[in-house]
């Protein structure tokens, strides 16, 4: 059950004197290339939903071919190509645009096929003749429970801090959740109008277990009845400035105190409006209110945890017009279900818990196209992320309710799968400081990432140098950016935990979004460049040193410190090192130039000679001066023309079914920065995990600043791990007690594990 | 815990059937209470003889044990809850000439009161229906009374108390519900009365098992509804509480306690909610101007709650939400005083059977018995209890109602003063 049915809604004052304040094209994106529509209508806003084709600049690179051309001292050319990508866009607005929007969309959309809108929620019907009229769609009614149960299953699957715990008095109120990689068993309360309980199993097996009467609709009716303000919204005003201890009759005014031998304390509510049955007396809208909601969300938490109890469930996303952002309900069914379960479950909350219907219509429409079977990430440069609840927090909030709200998620190519070789996939936190709540770090690297922006801007118009107007895509970049800095300042939850990685995902979202696919194009193709130059000379002088001295220089390129580091663990590494050779190793590399070339090659090669097979894993999409999927292939294919250490071992595995030499497989997630090593426990490419589980990897090399020390610095693996990386960030080095351009180096071995070397390694 | 029963010692079997005496239906008894003058007016004070019983002639014929450990009269038993304090007093018959020259003037003068008025003050009332004859009770033969009276009157009650001397009866005050503890302090300074305090729901389990087991004659105790789903052919029908255990106990009060009850001492209780009777009562209050509980059930039973209730199939079973069409103006406007209270009536009452419901599957208990005064003169709620526990549960749960549904603390209050002292 949507929101119920608003009946003064389009006649009142208070939303007629509004009018559309974004501009709608800004609003309704990539009109042109829509298809699918579905809507979702409640009480008193209005879900759309469509499917579009985006089209972006990509930056790619090809060989340039030694053989038959003249000689470059170019590796690789670099062009920018046209790519067409899936999005899916979700708009939210108030009911009163309903007819403007439909108006505005017949306008601009072009060459549709689309023939049917599907729709749902109680205002489907209200509304049915005038979206055929406007639009010329035929409206298909998809089944209310089954949208919102899709939608639900959805936005579980493809967004990693959606569902939240709610705490009135911490800072912030929202503690994210890392999303469970197996989202089954789970119950879904919906507080409508009435209250429906449903209990889903897995994507296509739900039941509605139960339900009540008792739910926004009593709290709204009654309370409107009791109070004589007719506004939900106000309402809730009124209650959020109430005593309910002045109507309810509670524990102590029937004992005096304590119910000591039931463990029921006195302030407990008894018999809620207990009082206003006993005393003669005028009682205050705003108490009267507060009482009401405590009766409703106690009475519905209540029911949840008997339900809960029955079918042994301990997730319970709560949802509906009732708690849709309000932090008065939350709050409430919070501390409801906190007393009835004493802290067994957690009442969780969904961050577009408001889209869970337009989703669900829209994949029942888009069955065929079968959006299940792809992997989708929010698009935080069209998304508006969550709002402040709380209008003390936010002042724009109240503004910002009459306007619209937007939600776009773009198509990974493949699946994204956990790494095998997590320890506990379910307890895997990528990042290492989350932000939302350390508001010292907050603050450190919001400046930070608002300080680099001039930096980034000019890269980014150097990068185009042929293309007049990219600066001022740059400049329209620049704004957006900050504007999301500055959105996350008031509102660090607006996208689930804020993390050193979401800023910078959040930066290449809205680098693509103004076609700057990769500003550090070329710096990389120069840096690449010249250190290949200097790598044969590198190999042979590592080639001339003894063993041991060889083990300290490869790892010395790269860390470019001397011992002993902040984390050392290099002694029990070389104990290992003169054991037997690992079976397959994955390396997650960093940086292109010096660093893969000189640093991460020889490595590998090391590695390789011994015997062990290595698997490299780096980004697909650009981030910052990451080597890329493509950049790195050709990289690997250069050198294993000239080395042959590495020729011998492609010969090797040509016969091996995967792409090539030193396999290089490439998480395809676009756009995603460091987090890619091991992004969250659902974000790795599928390929790449089977790889890992085909080959018997049984090392996993993390390379550089953003991969192991921002993300995965304690993340503990089932196999043997090394973290290696400089911190050059003097902020974090201080975090973790040391200086600039300390050095991490952390090799780790898994507990339990019985293999013989590992009484060398435990620490000493 | 074992007590002496109903009388089936050979020497007390004068079980004469009194039914001229058999008071009306309490159905009759709604509305506004009578006034009835205070008689207490002055209790002769002081001289407080002896009240240690001298062996009468009837009693002498008894085993000294049971006259060893039996309290002096009066017997009183006491539930002090959130609305209403329920009062079961113990009247003896088998007082012989000996006994009654040997009756101090205040006792008789209270017994006396009590007896002879069927309402107190403004505000008590003596459920006739209810009393309970020819119960022999610690080797005494007598009556069992069930008075009533608002918790806010408690001041009125302790002054009456003081004022025919009631402390200077040396009797012991057994007293539960939560009253008991709030009040205490008020019993000592202002009646000079210590309280012996006990838990409501040690007291409210003992109660009921002992009132259903010492009804015999007259209308059965227990009884429950038979074809629950089917308005026209819902008929009242008696049972009877043989092998009780498990039981859910559902007891609405102001508020409500559920308890799973395995044996007389062994029992648990499940949850409770605060929408209970105080809830409904008090919603109605503000409602529709309202100020007692018989006048909010009687709008109630004039009502039409459909017109209330966001009705998607039907009041019973279906989808519905409780107060949905209020949020339309047009409707709050056309709506009545009756069929609001209607509506908060239904309201509660499917909230606690759906809660009731969820517990007795938690707990795998097939039986449920409802109390508490919630259900005085309520047969709508009841039905609604019955339709909803057989409906939901495809026949398997059973609600079972019982006639004395909210003294049953005060029973078990009194049953405590005559087992411990």
């Amino acid at each position: 059950m949507a929101e119920c049915g608003r009946v003064d809604c389009r006649t009142s004052s208070h939303t007629m004197d509004k009018s559309i304040t974004l501009p709608p094209d800004e609003i309704f994106r990539n009109l042109e290339n829509a298809k699918r529509f579905a809507i979702d209508i409640g009480g008193s806003l209005t879900k759309l939903a469509y499917y579009s084709t985006v089209q972006h600049k990509v930056a790619k690179v090809r060989s340039f071919d030694h053989t038959t051309k003249a000689p470059s001292d170019k590796l690789y050319e670099i062009s920018v190509q046209e790519e067409v990508t899936a999005r899916l866009h979700f708009i939210k607005f108030e009911n009163a645009y309903i007819e403007t929007c439909l108006d505005f969309i017949r306008d601009h959309l072009v060459n549709t096929e689309t023939k049917v809108i599907k729709a749902t929620g109680g205002g489907a019907h209200k509304f049915k003749e005038l979206i055929e009229r406007k639009l010329g769609l035929k409206v298909d009614r998809e089944d209310e429970m089954t949208c919102l149960i899709k939608g639900c299953n959805f936005v579980l699957r493809n967004i990693p801090h959606e569902a939240f715990v709610y705490a009135k008095h911490a800072d912030p109120e929202f503690r994210f959740q890392t999303t469970h990689p197996d989202i089954f068993p789970y119950l879904l309360v919906n507080i409508g109008s009435g209250v429906s309980i449903v209990k889903v199993e897995s994507e296509d097996k739900f039941e509605r277990i139960g339900g009540s009467s008792i739910g926004g609709g009593t709290f709204w009716g009654l309370g409107a009845l009791l109070t004589k303000t007719k506004r939900f919204d106000e309402l809730l005003q009124l209650a959020s400035k109430g005593q309910h201890t002045n109507v309810d009759m509670l524990v102590k005014d029937i004992y005096g105190g304590s119910y000591r031998s039931l463990g029921l304390t006195g302030d407990l509510i008894a018999s809620s409006f207990g009082k206003s049955a006993t005393a003669d007396k005028e009682f205050s809208k705003e108490d009267m209110a507060k009482s009401l909601l405590h009766m409703i969300s106690n009475d519905i938490g209540q029911l949840a945890c008997l339900y809960a109890k029955l079918h042994n469930l301990s997730r319970v996303y709560f949802g509906g017009f009732f708690i849709r952002g309000h932090p008065v309900t939350m709050h409430t069914i919070t501390y409801s279900i906190n007393f009835f379960t004493k802290g067994e479950v957690q009442a969780l909350f969904l961050r577009h818990e408001g889209y869970l219907g337009a989703i669900g219509a829209f994949l029942k429409g888009a069955e065929e196209d079968n959006p299940n079977q792809y992997s989708w990430g929010e698009n935080y440069a069209g998304s508006s992320g969550l709002m402040s609840v709380s209008p003390e927090m936010n002042p724009m909030q109240r503004a910002r309710s009459g306007t619209f709200d937007m939600l776009e998620m773009d198509r990974l190519d493949r699946q994204l799968v956990n790494l095998p070789l997590l320890q506990d996939p379910s307890s895997y936190i990528p990042d290492t400081m989350d932000l939302t709540e350390d508001a010292l770090a907050r603050e450190y690297w919001l400046y930070c990432f608002e300080d680099a922006l001039d930096g980034v801007v000019k890269r980014a118009v150097a990068s185009q140098p042929d293309m007049p107007e990219a600066a001022e895509r740059a400049e329209k970049f620049r704004q957006k950016y900050r504007h999301k800095l500055q959105t996350l300042r008031h509102q660090p939850f607006a996208y689930g935990s804020l993390t050193v990685r979401s800023l910078l995902d959040t930066r290449e979202h809205c680098l693509n979004e103004f076609n700057f696919p990769d500003p550090y194009s070329k710096i990389k193709q120069n840096e690449n460049d010249i250190a290949l130059r200097y790598y044969g000379k590198a190999v042979k002088s590592l080639e001339e040193l003894s063993w041991e001295e060889r083990q300290f220089a490869l790892v010395r390129v790269e860390l470019k410190a001397e011992r002993p580091w902040l984390i050392d663990s290099y002694d029990q590494w070389l104990e290992r090192l003169k054991g037997p050779p690992h079976k397959c190793a994955l390396f997650f590399v960093d940086n292109s130039g010096v660093d893969i070339i000189l640093g991460v090659m020889p490595f590998v090669r090391e590695l390789l000679s011994r015997g062990t097979e290595v698997v490299l894993a780096s980004n697909s999409g650009p981030a910052l001066n990451d080597v890329t999927n493509g950049e790195l292939q050709i990289l690997t294919e250069r050198i294993a023309a000239m080395d042959p250490v590495v020729q011998l071992l492609r010969t090797e595995i040509q016969n091996v079914d995967v792409m090539c030499l030193v396999v290089v497989i490439l998480v395809q997630r676009k756009y995603e920065y460091n987090c890619l090593p091991l992004p969250s426990p659902s974000r790795l490419d599928k390929v790449l995990a089977t790889v890992v589980r085909e080959r018997q990897t049984d090392l996993v090399i993390i390379e550089g600043m953003g991969r192991a020390i921002h993300t995965n610095y304690y993340a503990m693996l089932s196999c043997e791990s090394l973290k290696m990386a400089v911190i050059k960030n003097s902020w974090l080095a201080d975090r973790l007690g040391g200086k600039l351009f300390s050095v991490v180096f952390k090799y780790e071995v898994p507990a339990g594990e019985t293999s013989q070397f590992s009484a060398a390694l435990t620490p000493s | 815990m074992a007590f002496n029963g109903h009388g089936n010692d050979d020497d007390t079997t004068d079980n004469d059937e009194t039914p001229t005496k058999q008071p009306r239906s309490s159905k009759e008894m709604s509305g506004y209470f009578r006034v009835e003058p205070n008689k207490e007016a002055a209790a002769p004070a002081g001289r407080a003889t002896s009240d240690r019983q001298m062996p009468s002639s009837t009693a002498r014929r008894r085993s000294d044990s049971v006259r060893k450990t039996r309290p002096p009269f009066p017997w009183f038993g006491m539930d002090i809850g959130g609305t209403l304090v329920k009062l079961v007093y113990f009247e003896p018959r088998d007082i012989t000439a000996e006994e009654e020259q040997e009756e101090v003037e205040n006792l008789k003068s209270i017994r006396h009161y009590l007896t002879s008025n069927t309402a107190y003050g403004t505000t008590g009332i003596r459920d006739v229906h209810l009393e309970l004859h020819d119960l022999t009770l610690c080797g005494r033969t007598g009556n069992l009374h069930f008075i009533r009276f608002p918790t806010h009157d408690l001041p009125i009650f302790l002054q009456m108390a003081r004022n025919k001397h009631f402390s200077s009866l040396h009797t012991t005050l057994c007293a539960t519900g939560g009253g008991a503890y709030k009040f205490e302090s008020d019993f000592r300074k202002m009646a000079d009365l210590q309280l012996h305090k006990l838990d409501e729901l040690d007291c409210l389990i003992r109660g009921m098992l002992y009132i259903d087991s010492v009804v015999s004659s007259g209308p059965s105790e227990c009884y429950y509804f038979e074809n629950p789903t089917d308005p026209d052919h819902c008929i009242q029908r008696p049972y009877t509480l043989e092998n009780p255990y498990p039981l859910l106990l559902v007891n609405i009060g102001s508020g409500v306690s559920i308890l799973a009850v395995y044996s007389e001492n062994n029992y648990k209780r499940v949850t409770g909610t605060s929408l209970g009777g105080g809830t409904f009562l008090g919603l109605c209050c503000l409602l529709t101007g309202c100020s007692t509980f018989e006048e909010a059930l009687e709008m109630a039973s004039q009502g039409e709650s459909t017109r209330v209730d966001k009705l998607v199939r039907d009041i019973y079973g279906g989808d519905y939400e409780s107060f949905g069409n209020m949020m339309s103006k047009e409707k709050r406007e056309s709506v009545s005083k009756e069929d609001l209270a209607r509506a908060t009536l239904v309201t509660i009452t499917n909230n606690i059977g759906s809660i009731t419901r969820m517990c007795a599957l938690n707990e795998n208990i097939e039986k449920v018995v409802f109390v508490g005064n919630f259900l005085r003169v309520n047969t709508l709620s009841m039905k609604l209890l019955a339709y909803a526990m057989d409906y939901w549960s495809k026949g398997q749960l059973k609600a079972l109602f019982l006639r004395h549904e909210g003294y049953f603390g005060a029973v078990g209050a009194l049953l405590d003063l005559l087992h411990t002292s």
